[in-house]
């Protein structure tokens, strides 16, 4: 446990009094030394690092390589347009969107969770797929769902809505989430 | 398409005599006996669907044993499950493809009606899309629910046969406001 | 007589052929050119029986393989009850060259409804998701929505969960090998996985009131206490489905038509699923023994003595025998549940989030207002994100929960298992035939109803 002592120690020297939570978590800790700028979150006993969207693929890479972390488990977008409440992350600048990728060691039997932010007004991240091949299906879902660009990724097309929907449905402002009831034989149009 | 009412052989609109009306009952009683339904499990009443034609339900004592796979060959479509705005044109084709006399029963309130998912991505009802001759009602309606609909059907086919041929558009066609071809429907009370 | 034998000396043992008399004077120029083509052919050296050319001499050689393959296209709609799955399949004469999965025919917004229900109402949604095993939805979205109300679930109701899964991981396993079956051609175990299959949902609705799509495991606990005579049921349900699995058994796995159709058939290997974020009976088929059940254990699981089936292949045969066995397990784990049901309570007693006993609303003011406020507003989750993960009889299912303190998600996002293996069908059936293609997709027991969600 001497690298958790080491990180704590260095995390203690560097920051001033209103530091992000120190990781005890190895892992994250490890991160955080690799990467300026990241931030760890114990979310109710869960490891979260928050990186920016430049490191995003090297975090991964890194995490995978290093701390085996071998499988990429799922990508996901998040929209925070209309949240009534956004707890605050000391070094972390929200944006609307976020993306969070979830991992797992099999070694290690823990899981991590990487999270970007994305501004709204350029929504692009870029892709991980060489490499966790098997989020390939999950960024198309994201860039589907939420219109976030993966360049990177060769073959970027919708993949649940028909070729020819447009918009973006699981975005906050677009698909209404409830459609009026329809009855059969009403004069409204359906 | 031929002309109904002028093609020689469309059996429903023969003027009946004694011997014709025979004919005619017996055409509708191996009609409707031998039904075949084309396979279109969508989701989790097809697995409802599926258990219907097993053994322990066995839809094959009323003649729907054989699901054909391709709707040339099949009669009733059993739309089961929830359809989604991707898979109604495929729906419509497949509809399109099955050849006169034809049956649809939705399987199900997410065919019925779009169900629980009241959202963008579900066809709010697949009449909007084929005429549906029974509604089924269920999330996923059990198979005793599915054969009480496929039995109701049997029982009325002879019904639902003239009354496609008194409608206007003269057989199987969508016509919004149409209320001629009301299509039957069956409670769960009645099981 | 043939004048335009290649070698003579390759047949010795042939008698001298008068073709005047075998083969009347050709009539036409035409006729002419049939019998001359078929005195090449069988006079041709392919037709010897030697090794290299036994293959020639079945069907005649091969064409020059001139890049001409075609597309087809399998499904939306199609015989194999596998869902609405497309796949684009190149195909070079019989071998599919490339293979390209088309999903969203049965994309529901269910993540978008997530959003518009309250957390009580949420379970009915995500049930709807993987319909083979939909208490493995709920619970995994329970535990999610547990961790972020930070509460713990009552013992009882953990070990029931614990039950209810087991059985439903016996139902969906069972639901496999009756379409697998089928699939290949062995209509017969279609009837027999059902006949089974029935035995496990006449309990699931014994309990819960629905053979599918239960809405039964709620954040919490439990919908409702299981039944007095839960014991006998489920003992007895055991018995005959276990008879059941050893009758499968029987019939299949030594049986030449199914081995030869499924091993050696639809093969991968363990770096190629864990790239591709492939868990369940398709990561353990090659070899590797991960299974959350045991790895990282959730609810009880601890606490019961099991195995992790794997095996060393990686084909369908292997994928097949993973779930027939998974069965048994699943048994031994349900046995040990009844022996072992704790007594206590099937649901948290914390009244703002579980509502009150119908009774008590006639007696209790505060009672009412819970209710109340239980069923139209719905309980406030903590602002916060979590994910919570189980493993569905399909692999390794997640829930990725946000909250911003109000009573219904931000986002609910899903992580289904058949979403991933899905990627798995393109190395799988590259170089198989169509027919194999129809066993790997059936190998690999997608759902698609997580898959499009």
């Amino acid at each position: 446990m001497t690298d958790a002592d080491d990180a704590r120690e260095e995390m203690h020297e560097d920051e001033a009094s209103e530091a992000p939570a120190r990781p005890d978590d190895v892992v994250a800790a490890a991160v955080l030394d690799r990467f300026d700028g990241a931030v760890y979150r114990s979310s109710l006993g869960q490891s979260v690092v928050y990186v920016a969207r430049e490191q995003w693929r090297d975090v991964l890479e890194y995490l995978r390589d290093e701390h085996d972390f071998v499988q990429g488990l799922d990508i996901c977008a998040v929209d925070h347009l209309v949240d009534a409440v956004r707890p605050e992350i000391a070094g972390v600048e929200f944006e609307r969107f976020e993306i969070v990728a979830n991992l797992l060691s099999h070694s290690q039997r823990r899981r991590i969770r990487v999270i970007t932010q994305v501004p709204e007004s350029d929504p692009t991240v870029p892709s991980v797929i060489d490499v966790y091949p098997g989020l390939a299906f999950a960024e198309r879902e994201t860039w589907d769902l939420f219109g976030i660009d993966f360049p990177g990724h060769a073959g970027l097309a919708r993949i649940l809505m028909p070729d020819d929907w447009e918009g973006h449905p699981l975005r906050k402002d677009d698909a209404p989430a409830r459609v009026p009831v329809t009855f059969k034989g009403d004069p409204a149009p359906r | 398409m031929t002309d109904n009412a002028t093609n020689p052989l469309a059996i429903d609109h023969w003027t009946h005599n004694f011997l014709t009306g025979r004919l005619e009952d017996l055409v509708g009683w191996s009609r409707k006996n031998s039904m075949w339904p084309a396979t279109f499990g969508l989701a989790c009443c097809a697995i409802e669907m599926m258990a219907t034609g097993a053994a322990h339900y066995d839809l094959a004592r009323f003649g729907m044993e054989v699901f054909r796979a391709s709707p040339r060959q099949a009669d009733l479509m059993i739309v089961a499950g929830r359809v989604s705005q991707k898979m109604a044109p495929v729906l419509r084709q497949v509809y399109d493809q099955m050849a006169e006399p034809k049956w649809v029963i939705s399987m199900g309130v997410c065919a019925s009606s779009g169900g629980m998912f009241n959202n963008y991505a579900i066809v709010q009802g697949v009449d909007q899309i084929v005429p549906v001759d029974i509604y089924v009602p269920g999330c996923p309606p059990g198979p005793e629910t599915l054969m009480h609909g496929i039995l109701t059907l049997q029982e009325r086919t002879s019904e639902i046969m003239r009354r496609r041929q008194e409608s206007s558009t003269g057989g199987a066609a969508i016509e919004l406001g149409s209320r001629d071809s009301v299509p039957v429907s069956i409670s769960t009370t009645r099981s | 007589m043939s004048t335009d034998t290649p070698s003579d000396d390759m047949l010795p043992d042939e008698p001298m052929i008068d073709s005047d008399v075998i083969a009347p004077a050709p009539v036409s120029e035409w006729e002419a050119e049939e019998q001359e083509r078929l005195e090449r052919q069988t006079a041709e050296p392919a037709q010897e029986l030697t090794v290299e050319q036994e293959l020639v001499l079945t069907g005649g050689p091969w064409p020059e393989r001139d890049g001409e393959t075609m597309i087809i296209n399998m499904g939306p709609q199609h015989p194999s009850t596998h869902g609405v799955l497309r796949l684009m399949l190149e195909l070079d004469g019989e071998e599919i060259v490339r293979a390209k999965p088309v999903i969203g025919y049965l994309h529901t917004g269910m993540e978008k409804t997530g959003e518009e229900l309250t957390y009580v109402q949420g379970a009915t949604n995500v049930t709807r998701m993987d319909y083979a095993s939909p208490l493995s939805n709920e619970l995994v979205y329970s535990t999610a929505v547990e961790q972020l109300l930070e509460i713990e679930v009552p013992e009882r109701a953990v070990w029931i969960r614990m039950l209810m899964c087991e059985l439903n991981r016996m139902s969906s396993h069972l639901l496999f090998q009756a379409t697998n079956g089928m699939d290949l051609g062995a209509v017969s175990m279609m009837v027999y996985g059902w006949r089974e299959r029935e035995e496990v949902l006449r309990f699931l609705e014994k309990v819960t009131g629905l053979r599918m799509n239960h809405n039964y495991i709620r954040p919490g606990g439990v919908a409702v206490d299981l039944p007095p005579d839960w014991a006998d049921d489920v003992l007895a349900l055991c018995e005959v489905v276990e008879e059941g699995v050893r009758e499968y058994e029987t019939i299949l796995n030594e049986n030449p038509i199914w081995l030869e159709r499924t091993v050696g058939v639809g093969t991968i290997t363990t770096d190629e699923c864990l790239a591709l974020g492939i868990t369940g009976p398709i990561l353990r088929s090659t070899g590797y023994p991960w299974d959350l059940r045991k790895t990282m254990p959730y609810l009880a699981y601890d606490q019961v003595d099991f195995d992790v089936i794997y095996t060393e292949n990686g084909d369908v045969f292997d994928r097949y025998r993973i779930r027939l066995y998974e069965i048994l397990e699943s048994i031994r784990i349900v046995r040990q549940c009844v022996k072992l049901m704790p007594l206590g309570d099937y649901r948290s007693q914390d009244r703002k989030i579980t509502p009150p006993p119908r009774a008590r609303i006639d007696e209790s003011m505060e009672a009412l207002i819970h209710h109340f406020k239980i069923f139209t507003e719905g309980f406030r989750v903590p602002a916060g994100e979590t994910y919570a993960a189980v493993e569905s009889p399909r692999g390794e299912i997640g829930c990725y929960l946000v909250s911003d303190g109000g009573p219904k998600p931000v986002r609910m996002h899903v992580r289904g298992p058949s979403f991933y293996n899905l990627q798995s069908l393109a190395p799988m059936v590259l170089g198989e035939m169509v027919a194999d293609g129809v066993a790997v997709i059936s190998s690999v027991d997608p759902i698609m109803g997580e898959v499009d969600r």
